[in-house]
């Protein structure tokens, strides 16, 4: 077990190193640079432009020397953890960057508990009572929450909030607490607005998982065990909680791995619609302005976040089936 | 006597059982499904909505009305003054309120506009193509219809819609058709001659499918010049959609290729001399085709809603190119949707097409698995 996570940590590092690459590619893609959006902000603004002091952000930057200078630049700081200067912002990016990456996750990590508690039930409630009236209940509503884009749940929540209750529901804080340092009376006022963002994020994976786990305990409720220990006279709840279930919750726990990643990258789409402080609408601006080490961070931070996700589901996975772990010693 | 005629219905039954082909053993299946078949129909409708929706809007989508801006959807009515009439609408009207300067609209029931069909209206190009004046609905007589509104500017939110239904449905379709070829090809070559090779490819794609999806998209978005034309963008968008969707079907090329790249048949043609890429294409790929055409049927709503979710952060398609990303644009301002509700319509539609293309992949999956009864 242990050689195992040692291998998959040492996988790591090659995946995140082409990772940077292929961001820093990206990021550089547009054509010019944050100065070439920032002249052309102040020409539209109508105001001067000042040779002398271009050159001496570009200099500043290091936006004059080639693009491989450039990127070993920016790699070797984010490796200590100096993520470089946000140009917009002028204010280093690790300042700009931490509480909303806390926010993010703290949303997809309640997010995903919330699909588990919402899904495993009726998953459950789903097979075994299969083609019944309820059953078909929740299959329709499971499959319009997979068709429904988070971005459009949102919409239609904001709809609805502000029809009945004349207010939005975006942000993720009461106006007082906006900028105010943390405290118990913030964490609770933050409790109290998280759960627009945590259902709306959580429904389509949920509608997900409850057809996974439907078909799979379908699948072992035909086993032969089944009738084994229902004919042995255990009682059908018990039954259910001691043998297929715990075979079929399986993959409820192989899909953390994709299901977190999705959580991070959809939070950032729906974060912008329900205008939530954390890292999507930030990188949106930044990518738009050519904010290119702050853009860049923040892909690198959630690429980083993705991998850790993928890492955690295959331990787990080791851990409760012994197929892999065994499979993965032998190899 | 009874059992000899039923034995011989069982067996004639059981020939054409056995003589059909896959395809046909496939369709008999689906035709079990009825949602799926349903659904099959509304996709099929959608495609053609998207083929002639010059003919079946009946306005220009792009031609503005001051005096019609944000009206609401005509209801469509068969009762005038207690007597049953053809479909028709009440015509409306404007009143500006002079201190909040607030638009209002009511109808003016005192006449009924009949609904007309294969009525002239603006004249328009059909695929760039044949000129023509006739649509398929209107009121004629230079009146307009809004079945389903109107956007700030007086256009007509229902031709818009089906106007953005062509770019919305084909811009899924050509990106998976780009991620199939991509997909097919690569997958196809990893999974046959496998050793290094595979584990480059391998590793390269679990790179990318570590990437979060969504940012990368952003990002990718944000690269294009915004002084690019509408058609440049659109096969930009298709090429980002494919260039992140292709290494699903990779995956799945790959496991199929390595299971069937033992099997003698592959084995029979390497040994008459077949070259290897006309073996790989000829005669591995159509061993799991029905499968790759259930992974395609799934992916296209994925794309579908890619598309919508770019345009609708402003990072895809920009106006005056339509498609129900753009649409959605307008649904931004959450207090212009509160006042004008039918600016959520687009939404309807997305829904809609993304759940039949799901239920009919869904039918298709059964259908084409060989195990499942």
């Amino acid at each position: 077990m242990v050689t195992f996570i040692i291998r998959r940590l040492l996988m790591m590092i090659p995946t995140l190193f082409v990772i940077s690459v292929i961001t820093f590619i990206i990021i550089q893609l547009p054509p010019g640079d944050y100065l070439t959006t920032y002249i052309a902000n102040l020409q539209e603004t109508g105001e001067e432009v000042d040779e002398a002091v271009i050159e001496s952000l570009r200099v500043r930057y290091g936006l004059d020397q080639p693009l491989p200078v450039q990127y070993w630049k920016w790699i070797s700081g984010v490796v200590v953890g100096d993520f470089g200067q946000s140009f917009a912002m002028n204010k280093p990016v690790s300042e700009l960057i931490w509480e909303r990456l806390g926010l993010t996750v703290t949303i997809s990590l309640v997010t995903l508990v919330f699909t588990w508690i919402v899904a495993i039930p009726i998953g459950i409630y789903s097979a075994t009572h299969q083609y019944k009236l309820s059953d078909y209940f929740f299959t329709f509503l499971g499959f319009i929450g997979m068709a429904t884009p988070a971005f459009l749940l949102a919409l239609v929540m904001m709809y609805l909030s502000y029809r009945w209750f004349g207010t939005g529901v975006g942000g993720l804080f009461s106006d007082e607490f906006v900028g105010a340092p943390w405290s118990w009376a913030k964490v609770i006022d933050l409790l109290k607005h998280l759960w627009v963002p945590v259902v709306v994020l959580g429904v389509a994976g949920t509608a997900g998982l409850i057809r996974v786990l439907r078909a799979n305990l379908l699948d072992q409720l035909e086993m032969p065990y089944v009738v084994t220990a229902r004919a042995k006279g255990l009682s059908e709840s018990r039954l259910l909680v001691k043998y297929p279930v715990r075979v079929a919750i399986n993959p409820v726990v192989s899909t953390i791995g994709w299901m977190l990643p999705q959580l991070v990258s959809g939070a950032v789409i729906v974060a912008m619609v329900l205008s939530l402080p954390t890292v999507g609408p930030l990188l949106l601006r930044a990518l738009m302005e050519q904010d290119m080490y702050l853009a860049g961070s923040i892909v690198m931070l959630l690429s980083l976040l993705t991998v850790i996700g993928t890492l955690v589901s295959d331990i787990l996975l080791a851990w409760v089936d012994p197929r892999i772990r065994f499979g993965g010693q032998e190899a | 006597m009874t059992d000899k005629i039923e034995h011989a219905e069982t067996s004639t039954m059981d020939e054409r059982f056995f003589m059909a082909s896959q395809w046909r053993l496939m369709w008999w299946k689906f035709q079990d499904h009825k949602l799926a078949l349903f659904s099959s129909g509304v996709v099929v409708l959608f495609y053609l909505v998207a083929i002639f929706c010059e003919c079946l809007a009946p306005n220009d989508p792009l031609r503005r009305n001051a005096s019609r801006s944000y009206a609401p959807p005509q209801r469509v009515r068969l009762f005038h003054q207690c007597q049953i009439r053809w479909p028709f609408v009440y015509p409306q009207v404007q009143h500006i309120d002079s201190e909040t300067l607030a638009r209002t609209y009511t109808n003016d029931t005192s006449t009924t506009l009949p609904i007309k069909f294969f009525v002239k209206g603006d004249p328009y190009w059909l695929w760039e193509l044949i000129p023509m004046e006739r649509r398929l609905i209107g009121l004629g007589s230079g009146e307009r219809l809004y079945l389903l509104g109107a956007d700030r500017l007086g256009r007509d939110l229902y031709s818009r819609i089906l106007y953005g239904g062509r770019i919305s449905l084909s811009i899924g379709l050509v990106g998976v058709t780009i991620s199939l070829v991509l997909g097919v090809i690569i997958g196809g070559v990893s999974g046959y001659y496998g050793g290094r090779l595979d584990n480059i490819v391998q590793r390269f794609i679990e790179i990318l499918r570590s990437f979060p999806t969504i940012p990368l998209w952003l990002a990718l978005s944000a690269a294009m010049p915004a002084d690019w034309s509408q058609l440049r963008v659109y096969f930009c968008m298709t090429v980002i959609l494919a260039l992140i969707g292709w290494t699903g079907l990779a995956r799945v090329v790959r496991g199929k290729i390595l299971a069937l790249r033992e099997e003698d048949y592959a084995m029979a043609a390497k040994v008459c001399g077949v070259r290897e890429f006309t073996i790989l294409m000829k005669h591995l790929v159509p061993g799991f085709l029905s499968h790759l055409i259930v992974t395609v049927t799934l992916a296209i709503p994925a794309m579908i809603l890619a598309e919508t979710s770019l345009s609708f952060l402003r990072l895809g398609l920009r106006p005056p190119t339509i498609s129900w990303g753009v649409l959605l644009q307008d649904a931004q301002n959450i207090r212009a949707v509160s006042l004008y509700p039918w600016l959520m319509f687009p939404a309807a539609f997305v829904i809609v097409a993304v759940l039949m293309f799901n239920f009919m992949g869904d039918g298709l999956r059964d259908a084409a698995d060989p195990y499942s009864h």
